[in-house]
């Protein structure tokens, strides 16, 4: 659906300018975004594997491993509804949901279907509910 | 397919903006509160199945508070569904917790169709994208809005 597409270039430029202003992802790569990668490869055995720190975008401080998006694509996904593959990426990451990793966006994806688009999209902007003094982290 | 156009630019001005005015909120949208024991599995059972559609949101469908949480709120807007259910975990912690446990899910927003867990925002963008989110709402006898545009663009 056009409009479809339209929502996500929406995503896409939000992302954009919700990144610029923050800091982190900007090359160094954090432990638990490590983690993230070890562990994703060793469950999903992924074709690629792109992964994004977001935080910068987000009420953190600078260097933070909170907000991520990643892109996993691996066979393991055929044949399986998007809320199975989610499931998947998720009990990868169990111990990093549980704790550190705030918010994980996640494109999951067959071999196939991410030749049709292989791009990471970018995630929407942060509008600063953990700002708020009353907010919950 | 201008009408798309249209309506995604619309949505590109109020995005960031914490979709602030009151007028992005259907006449229907309830944006409930919670009382005692919010965080049981019975209380969140009857919870999802009371309302054919039913979101748990960080803040609220006028004011998300978070720009996953608001993504969610903007594609059931682009699709005209205004008679949702939202609950604000934010103001609730154990609704918060209970909902994660509930569905097993570890992140917020959590969408919730006749009773049956759909996914996060992640997962409602894609059915949108894909076609899948207008089914889903024709079982539930709700004429996505995008449709009605469709056909009013093919007759031209």
């Amino acid at each position: 659906m056009l409009s479809g597409q339209l929502v996500g270039r929406l995503f896409s430029m939000a992302g954009r300018v919700c990144l610029s202003r923050g800091s982190a992802g900007s090359g160094t790569i954090g432990p638990v975004e490590a983690a993230i990668r070890t562990k994703l490869e060793q469950a999903l055995n992924p074709e690629v594997l792109e992964l994004r720190n977001e935080s910068g975008g987000h009420a953190v401080p600078p260097g933070s491993e909170t907000h991520f998006r990643v892109a996993v694509v691996s066979s393991r996904f055929e044949g399986l509804s998007p809320l199975q593959r989610h499931r998947l990426v998720h009990a990868a990451l169990s111990e990093e949901l549980a704790g550190p990793v705030h918010a994980l966006a996640i494109q999951a994806r067959t071999p196939a279907q991410w030749r049709e688009n292989p791009q990471l999209d970018a995630s929407p902007p942060c509008l600063g509910g953990s700002k708020k003094t009353r907010g919950t982290p | 397919m201008s009408g798309s156009l249209g309506r995604a630019a619309a949505a590109l001005l109020r995005w960031g903006r914490g979709a602030s005015g009151g007028g992005l909120r259907g006449p229907g949208v309830r944006a409930v509160g919670s009382g005692g024991g919010s965080g049981s599995a019975e209380h969140l059972d009857a919870l999802v199945k009371k309302d054919k559609v039913v979101v748990f949101l960080k803040g609220t469908p006028e004011q998300p508070q978070c720009g996953f949480s608001n993504a969610v709120v903007q594609i059931l807007r682009l699709h005209g569904v205004s008679n949702y259910a939202a609950y604000n975990v934010l103001d609730d912690p154990q609704l918060r917790q209970g909902i994660k446990d509930y569905s097993n899910w570890p992140t917020i927003p959590q969408v919730y169709l006749n009773g049956e867990f759909v996914g996060g925002c992640d997962i409602l963008l894609q059915m949108h994208q894909n076609g899948d989110l207008v089914e889903e709402l024709k079982k539930l006898g709700i004429r996505s809005a995008l449709v009605d545009e469709t056909k009013d663009q093919d007759s031209k």
